[in-house]
Parts: structure tokens; sequence; C-alpha cells
């Protein structure tokens, strides 16, 4: 084994007024050469660890160590640390900041022009020299930002979460650029949430909740569920039913929709049910498939919830009807001279599930407002279970629920204020608000919160208190606006039941999301960019405009991007 | 390990404050426009000189010496005289605050002064002190103006035996102008010193930029530094533009020197800057940073320096107070500088107490600026 760059060794840490630590006694090492990822859901303790390995925060117990010496009192010219925001001064342009982290990293000036050719070369920024880092896109303060955290070719350098608020492509092209980089001796730490880039690390520690529950190759820990996963076609409508069956059987212990088909884990050490033990068609056949990382995470905790939602289960049934629950019709948004959301179409009928994908910018956000009648169209129409949003706004409101991005309750009013004030702004009263808010306690296990101030729950426990908020006053229509992001897979697995189940009773869910895992939820669902639609359908049709076999949604969504800069290109 | 200065490091850092501040109008708008708008309100808006008071007179006597008194009066660019009658019918005028005072001259007022006497009554507001104490010393004042020409005139007059003769010196107008715009310069030096620098490093610390810089070798010394040297030279730009005003539009004497009043300025900057970066340091919050610069460095400017109330009038606890804020020191230097000329004599105790309130600040902000995030 070589030296590691850096270390560290039974890394305790605890903020003051925070009941569980940050971090509690971790251990890891970054060799370099090799690509280490930090994984783990928000509030895991990742940032905490690579603050610590930058020196900017002491440990309570434990010791962090970089290149042999305390991390705190270390060569820091030696290191490069991309925060979560860049660290990018947004009134100095791409080259002043650059300049700025090369003088005080201490590049020599001999070395300055080459450095600067290579990174600006490297991260294509060359055009954007003169612009201000404030008016880059996200991807590209992401690359000014790695690259002011290497202008003097560093020998460790720690990425806090690179991959957050930045489109695939982006990611994928800053994933390239780093690997060259650990390639010629560099120690990488890249810390994020998204399991499918730990797959691809050369080693992994994997936290949640402070602690590690994994150190070593990402192959080491899917192998000990090999054999485990399956993947079963479920040809038609059945596949949420199917999905609910499926994992209240013992045998399996997560289960998730992908398009047309379902992707099961069984327990370790368990014989493989029948399919009609499952509740599949008689016919169905298992077929193995590959385990990924995020399946090993389960198995770690313990597998997933079971299939059923009390939610739902609660939930009155939503009328049958002919119109579709969702309609746009050519809905546009400009502001001044910028179109925002280009003749934006589609309808959803009830009970389904239609995903508005994008990239951060492209459009869905704006989309989605106008049909909750946040924003005017500038032009088009549109309507929410039978409310036109130009005549009927308010009526249209009532009959949604919606759950904004980002944590938007009253993070200063406790969980219980919460509940009865979105109560009361649902129109429920008396009785009929008490019993709501019971159930909300009862079905999202918010008992133990009730006093406690939203703002300083869990990230977890945020979004169900979100989510109970949204679901009061029992809407035929649900509007869902990136609602698992961040959280750790099996919150989201909760959801996802929550969702599938509501769905059964009728409900209609919109949903906005990044991770393209759960864009295989969706019925249907629309790929935005640049303000306009670039590709309509269900999950398997988009997985099959990838042009590959066996292409995952991501795959899907770069391909298409792409396809559609190529088109922009040509004409 | 690295070096705790280095010039490069340390160029770097002030060429980026530069380029920020350049960049930045709200930068532009408190050290350059906000002055420029205090300076105009206390040179024009506010004026504590009582220019000219509206009184009743009430004339109970018909000697020609009674009525020649009440003719001074009338005629006097100190009073406007709206009206005459009674005092009866005055007193309401008085109260509903048409007049600020009656001037009584009483029955049998002739005999007094054919007798070498003659006494007045003066009825003034005292809900409205300053008023009340201006017009009861005007109207004193031109009585004896009065009395004293009248003695001329008829040359019997045998001089008065004790005879008071004000001067004011420095300020012989008694303008209060003239010690309002340089209060003026203080509070915008305060606003620039602690105001500006406060939101500046709790902006760091709110966009990130001060976590990524801090992962770089630079020293927590040179960082704050770097803080100091372009606020403190925006400072006294400031003051320059706000002495020229004070000259040139507004006519305020300038009888120390220039090395004076930078000495005085450079002294104030070091404890308003320190202010402000100790107030960065502990809030890292830019909303919280500006209460907090203006409830502690502001306010008290305003109230407790002597700028526009008197120290030696106030309360003796708030006096007290008083000698907890920095710009206390201040305000006499520079209405000394400008009206009196230079006096170091009062100058450096003055500008000992400023950097002594300074070392106590900066030793407090290092303390705060750990290079630690938690």
């Amino acid at each position: 084994m070589t030296d590691p760059v850096a270390s560290v060794a039974a890394l305790t840490k605890r903020f003051a007024g925070q009941s569980v630590p940050a971090l509690d006694a971790v251990s890891m090492r970054i060799e370099p050469g090799r690509m280490t990822g930090l994984v783990g859901p928000d509030g895991a303790g990742k940032t905490t660890l690579i603050r610590i390995l930058a020196g900017l925060i002491d440990p309570d117990r434990g010791s962090a160590t970089v290149f042999g010496r305390p991390a705190t009192d270390t060569d820091r010219a030696m290191i490069g640390y991309m925060p979560q925001r860049f660290g990018l001064y947004e009134d100095l342009t791409v080259i002043e900041n650059l300049a700025l982290y090369a003088d005080l990293r201490g590049l020599p000036a001999a070395e300055r022009r080459a450095s600067f050719d290579r990174l600006l070369d490297f991260t294509d920024l060359r055009r954007f020299t003169a612009r201000l880092a404030g008016q880059l896109s996200g991807g590209m303060k992401q690359k000014l930002g790695l690259a002011c955290a290497m202008v003097r070719a560093p020998h460790l350098l720690l990425l806090d979460e690179p991959g957050v608020g930045v489109d695939p492509v982006s990611r994928r092209e800053l994933w390239a650029m780093v690997k060259d980089l650990a390639s010629d001796g560099i120690g990488v730490l890249w810390s994020t949430a998204y399991l499918d880039e730990a797959e691809k690390c050369d080693t992994v520690t994997l936290l949640n909740e402070g602690r590690a529950l994994y150190d070593g190759p990402p192959q080491d820990l899917t192998d000990t569920i090999r054999d485990r996963v399956f993947r079963v076609g479920v040809p038609g409508a059945g596949r949420r039913v199917t999905l609910r069956h499926a994992l209240d059987n013992p045998a399996v212990i997560d289960g998730t929709v992908q398009g047309d088909a379902l992707r099961l884990m069984i327990r370790a050490d368990t014989p493989v049910p029948t399919a009609v033990a499952l509740g599949l068609a008689p016919g169905a056949t298992l077929v193995p498939a590959r385990p990924r990382f995020e399946d090993a995470f389960i198995d770690l905790l313990g597998g997933g919830p079971s299939g059923s939602s009390q939610l739902a289960d609660h939930y009155r049934q939503i009328p049958q009807t002919d119109a579709p629950a969702i309609d746009a019709d050519r809905l546009t948004r400009r502001f001044g001279d910028f179109t925002a959301a280009d003749h934006v179409s589609f309808n959803v009928p009830r009970g389904q599930i239609f995903g508005l994908l994008g990239p951060n910018g492209a459009g869905k956000s704006t989309t989605f407002k106008m049909l909750c009648g946040l924003l005017t169209p500038s032009e088009g129409n549109g309507s929410v279970a039978g409310f036109d949003l130009r005549k009927a706004k308010a009526d249209a409101r009532q009959s949604l629920g919606y759950m904004a991005q980002k944590f938007s309750l009253y993070g200063d009013l406790s969980v219980q204020q919460n509940l009865n004030f979105f109560a009361g702004t649902y129109g429920l009263h008396g009785g009929a608000a008490r019993d709501a808010i019971d159930r909300a306690i009862a079905i999202f296990h918010l008992d133990r919160y009730l006093k406690v101030n939203a703002g300083t729950m869990p990230l977890g426990f945020k979004q169900r208190l979100a989510l109970a908020c949204a679901v009061l006053h029992q809407p035929p229509v649900l509007f869902l606006d990136e609602p698992t992001s961040g959280v750790d897979p099996l919150v989201r697995r909760e959801f996802w039941n929550h969702i599938n189940g509501m769905v059964e009773k009728g409900v209609t869910v919109l949903v906005t999301t990044h991770f393209m895992d759960e864009a295989e939820y969706c019925d249907r669902a629309t790929l935005i960019y640049r303000a306009r639609q670039i590709a309509t359908g269900t999950p398997d049709e988009l997985k099959a405009m990838a042009g590959k076999a066996d292409a995952t949604m991501e795959d899907a969504f770069i391909a298409l991007i792409e396809a559609s800069d190529l088109q922009r290109e040509a004409a | 390990m690295s070096r705790l200065f280095e010039p490069r490091r340390f160029r770097a850092m002030l060429v980026k404050e530069s380029l920020q501040i350049a960049r930045d109008p709200s930068t532009f708008l408190i050290a350059f426009v906000l002055p420029m708008l205090l300076l105009f309100l206390f040179g024009y808006g506010v004026n504590l000189d009582t220019a000219r008071g509206n009184i009743g007179l009430a004339l109970q006597d018909n000697s020609e010496a009674a009525r020649s008194l009440a003719g001074s009066y009338q005629s006097s660019a100190w009073f406007d005289v709206r009206k005459t009658g009674a005092v009866g019918q005055l007193s309401d005028d008085l109260v509903a605050g048409r007049i600020r005072g009656i001037i009584v001259i009483p029955d049998g007022f002739g005999r007094q002064v054919a007798h070498g006497g003659g006494d007045i009554q003066v009825l003034t507001d005292g809900s409205l002190p300053n008023s009340a104490s201006f017009i009861g010393a005007y109207a004193e004042g031109v009585r004896m103006a009065w009395a004293a020409a009248r003695a001329g005139d008829q040359r019997t007059a045998v001089p008065p035996p004790i005879q008071t003769d004000a001067r004011y010196w420095f300020n012989p107008e008694l303008k209060s102008r003239y010690t309002l715009v340089p209060g003026a310069i203080a509070v915008v030096m305060t606003m620039v010193g602690t105001l500006l620098t406060a939101l500046v490093v709790a902006r760091e610390w709110e966009r990130g930029t001060l976590e990524a810089v801090m992962a770089t070798p630079v020293g927590m010394g040179e960082f704050i530094a770097t803080k100091v040297v372009p606020y403190f030279l925006l400072g006294l730009c400031s003051m320059t533009l706000c002495t020229v005003l004070a000259i040139t539009v507004f006519g305020v004497p300038f009888r120390g020197s220039p090395l004076a009043l930078l000495a005085i300025s450079s002294a104030f900057l070091f404890p308003a800057l320190g202010q402000g970066l100790l107030i960065s340091a502990a809030t890292r919050n830019q909303f919280v940073a500006s209460q907090v610069a203006l409830l502690s460095a502001f306010l008290p400017t305003m109230l407790l320096s002597g700028f526009l109330f008197e120290i030696s009038s106030m309360p003796k606890p708030i006096q007290a107070i008083t000698y907890l804020v920095p710009s206390r020191y201040l305000i006499p230097q520079l209405q000394t500088v400008f009206v009196a000329g230079d006096d170091w004599s009062l100058f450096l105790p003055n500008i000992a107490a400023l950097l002594g309130f300074g070392t106590l600040f900066f030793i407090l902000t290092v303390r705060a600026t750990r290079r630690r995030i938690a």
C-alpha cells in the first residue's frame, strides 16, 4: 500500500446544540493517484470531514493528517479545495479569480502562463476569461472553481459535492477532468450524494449519519449482493401494484420501478421466491441484473420499507373523469427578451405520474409555476383538475397539493404549528383539520418532533413534513418539485411508496427531478432543455432514444441534450 | 510551512479588494453619495440656530419711552412682532404656539426710565427650552441696546455699573453649521469605517469565498490587513471630499492645518475599522452586521459624541457612557481644527484615546477571526 496523502483516524466531531455527532469515529485514507469517493446523503457528515481535512474545523477527537502533518498545520499551498459554493469571487472575472488563487497558492511566476493555458483549455473557459464569475452558468462556475483549486498542481484535491446543481453533461465532463488529474498522481477526494458516482470511484467511504458504513472499493461492496438483484418486466399499467405486492413479500428487501420493469433485491441467504409468490404474472421471469452501489447501500441499511403506504390507504378515492387532470397547452413565459418556457404542451390523464426532466435553468420550474398559478403565462393555456388557469386560478390551486423544491415550510414554527397553518390555508377546519393532522403525524412518525422547530429537523423529516402538509386536504393533483433531492435512499423509497399508493387511488402527480432514477417511476416524462421540449415519452421510449442497448435514463438525457445542441449549432 | 506574511499574497488580496470596491455600486454609494447627502442635510436642513422669533408685544404704558422701546422690538432683526394687545389675548397665541414669547412693557415703564431704571417682563414657552432662552436673551439684548442708544442720544447717561460684553470666539455669529458640518464628517467616517467594513467581511462569509481563501496559505493577519488598507484609504477619500465641500459650499472656515486633519482622521479610522471588522467577525452575516454597526457605531456618533447634543448638558450617567464612544474623542478635534486651528494639546490626548480603542478592537478582531469555520 502506498503512503496516503491524507488520512483521518477515529475522527469525531460534535457541533454545539446537536444531539448526534456530525462525525463518529470515522477513519479513511486518501491515496495518491486514486479517486476516493466520500458518499452519503445530505447531513451524513461529508462537508464536516472535508473541512477538517482542509484545516478549517478542529476535530473533537481523533486525528486528521495531511502530508504527514496535522491538517491544521500543513502546507496549504499543496491542497486544492473546492467548497460547495466554489469559493469564487463573483465580481471578479474568470482570469482575475485564477490570478488571485495563483498568487494565494504561491504559483511561481514562471509557471503561471503554462498553468493558465492548461487550465483554460482543460475547462474550455478561454472564451470567457473576461466575463465576471457571477455571470457564468452553474457548470462553468464549477469548472472555474476546480481550475482555481488546482491552479498550482496540488497533491491533494478536496472537492465538496462538485456534482450538485449541475446538469449531467457538465457532471460527466468534470468527472473526466478530475479522473485525468488523479492519474497524474494527485490524491482526490470527491464527495457526493449521488450513489451512481460512487461506483466510478477507485475506493469509497460510505457515510451515513456521521458513521462510516463502508470503506473500500465499491465493487467489493456490490459483490456482497451479487445474484440477489433481479429485473422483471411488468407490461401494462400494473407495475405500481405489483411493486407493492412484491415489497410486502418478506424475501424482498428492496424494489424500484424501472420504466416498464421492476428491479427487486432479495434478502441474503433467502431462496428467490417464485413469480406467483411475488404477485407477478405466472409466466414472468426474474432476470439477474447488475447490482448497483445504491442497492448495496440499501442492503447495508437493512433493506428498504415494505410496499404499503398508510398515507395512500387513508386517501380518498379520486373520482374518475375523462378530461385530463393536468393540461398544458403551448405554455410560454417570457421575461423581457428571455424566453424561460417556449410552447410547452403535454397532458396527464387522471391517476398517472408525469415527469418534467431537464438541467437547471432549462425551464422546468417556470412551467411548474405556471401550472400552479404562481406565474401568469405570456402565451398559451393550461388547466388543473379541470379548472382553467386563467379563469379559475383559485379553484385550480385549491385542487392541488404543492411540495416546493427545497424546504419551504416555516422553519421557525414547530411541526404542529406548520401542520395547523397549512390545514387552515387549505380550508380545513375543526374536526376535519384535527383528523387530517393526526393522521399525518401518525403516518410520517412526526410525533417526537411536534414541538420542535421545523427548520432544525433532519432533512428526511423536513421532506416528510413538507409532503404531509401538501396532502392534508387530499387534493386530486399533486405537484412535487425535486421531492427527494439530497435525502437518503430509504427515505426516497418511502416517498415513492406513498406517491405510487396515492396514484393508485386516482391522484395525478407532476414531478420535476434531476435524479434520473426517479424518472423511471413516471408513466411519461418530457425533457425540457433551453426552454423547449426536446423529447417526450415513456421512460423506456426515452431510453431507446439514447441509441444504445441497456442505456440508463442519464445516458438518454445526455444523448438527447447533445443531439439538441448539435441541431442548434447546425441551424 | 508558509510564512505569515508574503508581499505577493498581500498584493493579490489588495488588488482583489480594490477591484471589488471599484465594481460594487453600494461601496460608492456609502463612501461618496451618502456623505454628500449627510453633509447637505446637516449643512442646510438641520439648523440649531433660531433665526427669527415670532413674539407678541403687550404695551401697557403709553409713555414716549415705552413706545420707543416697542419700536425697537418691531424693527429688530431678531424678532417678528406678530401681534400687539393685552397679555390675556396673547397668552392664547403663546399656548397655541403661534408666537414664541410675549414681551410686556409694564405700566409705569416711562417713569422708571426717567429714574434710571426700566424693567420689562418676558413670557416664554418653557416647553421649548431652546427658543425660550433665545427669546429671553435676545429680548434683554434689544432692551440694552435701546437703553444704550437712548443714553447716547441724551448724553446724560451714567454708564451702568457693570456691563457684560459677550464675545463668541471662533464662531462670532454662533452659526451651528460651523460645528455641524465638521461633525457630519465624523458620521461619514463612521459609516465608511465601520458599516462598510462590517459588511464586506460578513459578505465573504455569506458567499463562501472566505472558506476557499482560508484553505489557501493566506495568513489571517494578511487577510485582515487587506481589508483595512483599502477602506482606510476610502475613508480618507470620503473625509477629503467632505472637507472640500464644507469649505467651498458651506463656507465653514478651516483654520487648522491639513496635516492635523489627516492625523486626526487617521487616528479615528483606526478604531472605526477595527470595530467594523470585529462586528463582521462576530456576526458573519451582512444583515446582522449592518444592524449591529448602526446601533453600536452610527447612533452613538449621532447622539452621544457631542455632535448634535452637548455632552456637558447630558445627565451624569449618560456622560459616563460617552467615554466609551470613540467618536466622542473625534468631534472636539474636528470642530477645533476647522473653526479654531491646530491645538495639539487638545489633539494629542484624544488621538491617544482613539489609538487605544483601535488597539483594543484589533486585538479582539484577531482573536475572533480564527482560521476555523466552526
